[in-house]
């Protein structure tokens, strides 16, 4: 029954994927190994489509390799046992967590909290600025200090943030802008 | 904070919309959030968020469903939960299944590539403008700014897990209030 398994494989997955979307990729490279539902080609590919469609990175795979595993309804199974671990442990955790959030150390633990997910935030921009703003291959090739910087990309990067900063537009406004551009500009 | 006059639906519709908007995955949300959960509807704090993106960091999943769950479960308990995840979800599955029946095959490496780019680019200036306001609600001391710089820096130099971070900075926190409890009396 092949619902029963991918409902399995992926509570599985989300069990133990602690981190968010891209830390299901091990999970799924192995899961595509282990029963050849798709191919790691595939799943290269279904990375990529997922980053550039609508929905969180971790749902867009689980539904992508569920459905290439079973179809529609083996998409919707994946998906589904993917969330059950995170709602069950989310359930009991902020079960827990309002018996004590008056509790001196739970508010202690917070203020540690919040510069830590400052700085993970801050991390997961420099992942993209990285690979966005800089050639690392090509200036390892050439080792040319001109190679490593992709020019055009910073400029675009300065020029929407000073945009965002003036007009308020909504989010999915840039998103919008950006995939029209990227279709006729080669970042 | 519990709030009945929240509708399931409206979570639901709520996340679903937030489903629609994010492109990317963990904090590529937290422009849309912002827009739509603290400034429009004002359901929670920026402060709110900050503890709820540490808690999904630690426990299991995708960090946008664990947000989801615990907003819900805020609001209206074990089924607000469970309307906020189901309303996150519900799109990917409808626009990948679509995806993947109908317009793959028209989805060249090329174009993908070239959207992938672009719209990266758009998610991190949309991240960095987001974050800007979470720097004043999170960094407030010395002790604050320090853990700030401590976790920048550990993360850099041995590449450690962000749930191990994270709860060593609550951790870290927990012991410095102690203690200065205790010098102060």
């Amino acid at each position: 029954m092949i619902y029963l398994l991918l409902y399995i494989e992926f509570f599985k997955i989300g069990l133990f994927a602690v981190g968010g979307g891209l830390a299901t990729l091990p999970f799924l490279y192995q899961l595509s190994l282990k029963t050849g539902w798709f191919t790691t080609h595939q799943l290269a590919d279904m990375v990529a489509v997922s980053e550039i469609t609508p929905g969180p990175l971790g749902i867009n795979m689980a539904t992508f390799s569920g459905f290439n595993a079973g179809g529609i309804l083996g998409g919707i199974v994946a998906t589904l046992g993917i969330v059950t671990p995170s709602v069950i442990v989310i359930i009991i955790v902020a079960g827990i967590l309002n018996k004590f959030i008056k509790n001196k150390y739970v508010a202690d633990a917070f203020t540690g909290l919040r510069p830590a997910v400052c700085a993970l935030i801050t991390i997961a921009v420099w992942e993209i600025v990285k690979v966005s703003v800089f050639d690392i291959q090509l200036y390892e090739q050439t080792l040319n200090i001109k190679d490593l910087f992709l020019f055009k990309n910073i400029i675009y990067l300065a020029l929407l943030f000073a945009l965002i900063r003036k007009v308020k537009l909504h989010p999915i406004a840039y998103i919008g802008l950006s995939a029209l551009l990227g279709i006729f500009v080669r970042f | 904070m519990r709030e009945k006059n929240i509708a399931l639906l409206d979570l639901f519709l709520t996340f679903a919309k937030v489903g629609v908007m994010t492109f990317g995955g963990g904090y590529a949300m937290l422009p849309v959030i912002e827009k739509e959960l603290i400034d429009k509807k004002q359901w929670m704090t920026r402060q709110d968020l900050m503890d709820f993106f540490a808690l999904s960091q630690v426990t299991p999943g995708v960090i946008a469903v664990n947000t989801a769950s615990l907003l819900g479960y805020q609001k209206r308990r074990v089924l607000g939960a469970l309307a906020a995840t189901l309303g996150i979800i519900t799109p990917s599955i409808i626009i990948i299944t679509v995806i993947a029946l109908f317009l793959k095959q028209y989805m060249s490496a090329e174009l993908t590539e070239r959207l992938f780019s672009s719209i990266r680019i758009c998610v991190a200036a949309l991240i960095v403008n987001a974050l800007l306001p979470f720097f004043k609600k999170g960094i407030v001391s010395v002790f604050t700014g320090f853990l700030f710089a401590f976790s920048l820096a550990v993360y850099f130099y041995f590449k450690i897990s962000p749930a191990l971070l994270v709860v060593f900075c609550a951790l870290a926190a927990i012991i410095y209030n102690a203690i200065k409890r205790k010098t102060a009396k």
